[in-house]
């Protein structure tokens, strides 16, 4: 068994952010075990993203590369990784926690009889990965006892990306591995993406947001939230239970599968902080939560909370922001 | 069309979870379950499909006794028939140990589609579905949205990240987890849970489907998340804690 490998993955011709977090819990991993890191990137043409991540000297890189790997699909990443891990038998391989990693994964540790550690948000002696259960109000340790390969996927944002560290070696070597796919391998056909209705809401610019979720308990209680948005000036947001009902429209949606923002000031009214919501306002410079749980997680990302009723609170807000403008 | 859907039992969203003595999981007794949300979709999915294409939709779950009113719930909005796996100690198998009991009880019915959600709102690990795929040789998707039948098979919208989508086409049989939010969830009627009553169960134990289900993966320890964020609690008459909290923002945070 030889060494932590990490998969990085291609975002718009790059290497993502969430990857460079990936090597970095490799790096981590590194430190508790004495194993070397080294990196893979998969595709049909791979050599700029391989250039981009040798420039880092991180350790050594593959380049996992057929024709039939220019569109991502679960059976062609998972045969193709499936052939490199059990060439290379790595002891650690570590995944940053995208769709696209959830959608082939679990399939590929399956195949080598393995399970994945998926989203995992910190790793300590042992070595013991932690992640999150029953939506971020508990941590489990979890320990790999089969002798095969481990693999492990990380949670966006839970390692810093600027800890980066260059490896000791000289310029890292960088070489190609052709794995053996048959195109009738590969059952499913998928689309170029697309968005959906168009974006009229941009939520990423908006300097003041109030996010709405699940303890508004009825649509009825909107217009209440968009009195404190208005007397705020602020853009209504949602988390996700709020869109699916249709309360609001899929664009207002903040989190994993919506918009990512960076606003001065958030305000979370009745939103539990699921992690698909909290990596979308990690970038916020001050979150405001009212909850009527005391328990819920969005405290976690609190710098303010109240814990009480929404209905209660959210007018008498509202008529607390009216009064200091006028001062 | 025969349909299977795999569903699970969680804890009630707004449940109060107490760790246990043993600190391995959570404390079950006193606790309110429900239906899994994204699992809830997954049936959703297939019951329109049936509604369009005709055919037959089979809900399949694995769990201790408690697992009753769940199985009702799935019958009553318009599930077929149930298969219940008999499994007491769930939480011991990790997700390939689950996948292997499920994929057990498939197998022999033979299904034109298999759907679950894209993950359990307990253990949160997302994984069911796409290691069932591998188990049964059977293509797969995740985080679908919405699902067309085809003469060649399959056509499915899938969800990326950040507001983005995918068709993708794909044969049948296939496995497909499905996203909460494609459809809107509908409610038992009364007739429907009459019905239900007449529905048939299939019981079936976890020791008779024989599958290997020593852990490779091991949960060890479950504790609280620790703060790493100190969070000003303003408390009072909801009047006073928006007055601080308006104090707050305006005065120490300087964001108003």
């Amino acid at each position: 068994m030889s060494g932590i490998w990490v998969v990085l993955e291609e975002r718009e011709g790059r290497i993502g952010r969430i990857s460079w977090e990936a090597v970095v819990a490799g790096q981590k991993l590194a430190a508790l075990t004495g194993l070397a890191v080294n990196a893979v990137v998969i595709g049909a043409q791979t050599d700029t993203l391989a250039a981009e991540v040798a420039a880092k000297t991180l350790g050594n890189v593959v380049r996992v590369e057929h024709p039939l790997l220019a569109a991502y699909t679960a059976d062609g990443f998972t045969l193709a990784l499936q052939q490199f891990i059990e060439k290379e038998r790595p002891a650690y391989v570590i995944f940053p926690h995208t769709y696209q990693v959830r959608d082939y994964a679990p399939a590929l540790a399956a195949r080598l009889g393995q399970v994945l550690i998926g989203d995992v948000t910190a790793i300590g002696e042992g070595p013991v990965f932690t992640r999150q259960l029953m939506q971020g109000r508990l941590n489990g340790s979890y320990r790999h006892t089969s002798d095969g390969p481990c693999l492990i996927s990380v949670q966006a944002g839970a390692f810093r990306a600027e800890e980066l560290a260059a490896a000791a070696t000289a310029a890292a070597e960088v070489t190609v591995f052709s794995p053996s796919i048959d195109p009738a391998q590969i059952r499913t056909k998928p689309s170029e993406r697309f968005r959906g209705a168009a974006q009229t809401v941009d939520l990423t610019a908006a300097q003041m947001i109030v996010g709405v979720g699940r303890g508004i308990k009825d649509a009825d209680k909107l217009p209440m939230v968009q009195e404190l948005a208005t007397a705020l000036g602020a853009e209504l947001g949602a988390s996700r239970p709020i869109c699916d009902n249709g309360w609001l429209p899929m664009e207002r949606q903040i989190g994993s599968s919506g918009q990512t923002i960076s606003p001065k000031l958030y305000i979370a009214l009745g939103i539990s902080g699921a992690i698909q919501h909290l990596v979308g306002i990690k970038g916020s410079q001050c979150v405001v939560a009212i909850n009527k749980d005391p328990d819920a997680p969005i405290f976690e990302a609190a710098d303010y909370g109240i814990v009480g009723d929404l209905a209660e609170l959210v007018p008498v807000l509202t008529e607390a922001v009216k009064a200091a403008a006028q001062q | 069309m025969k349909i299977i859907v795999a569903i699970k039992q969680v804890p009630e969203r707004d449940a109060q979870v107490r760790i246990d003595a043993a600190a391995k999981w959570i404390e079950e007794s006193g606790l309110q379950y429900a239906l899994n949300e994204s699992d809830a979709y997954a049936l959703e999915e297939a019951l329109q499909l049936k509604e369009k294409h005709g055919g037959e939709v089979v809900v399949l779950i694995a769990g201790p006794e408690r697992i009753g009113p769940t199985i009702r719930e799935a019958l009553a909005k318009g599930a077929d028939r149930a298969i219940a796996i008999d499994c007491a100690d769930l939480g011991k198998l990790d997700a390939l140990g689950v996948a292997r009991l499920l994929a057990a009880a498939i197998k022999p019915e033979n299904p034109d589609l298999v759907l679950t959600g894209l993950q359990s709102d307990d253990l949160g690990q997302g994984q069911t579905g796409v290691i069932l795929a591998e188990l049964l040789g059977l293509p797969h998707s995740s985080l679908i949205l919405h699902v067309e039948k085809t003469d060649a098979g399959l056509t499915v919208k899938r969800e990326l990240e950040e507001g983005w989508f995918q068709t993708i086409e794909l044969p049948a049989p296939a496995v497909l987890t499905i996203q909460s939010g494609g459809n809107k969830l509908r409610y038992a009627t009364l007739m429907g849970i009459k019905r239900a009553r007449s529905k048939p169960v299939h019981q079936v134990t976890a020791a008779e489907l024989a599958v290997d289900a020593a852990p490779v993966v091991v949960l060890e320890r479950v504790a609280l998340p620790q703060k790493q964020k100190s969070t000003q609690i303003l408390s009072g008459t909801p009047k006073d804690a928006a007055a601080a909290l308006v104090e707050k923002l305006k005065f120490e945070a300087r964001v108003l």
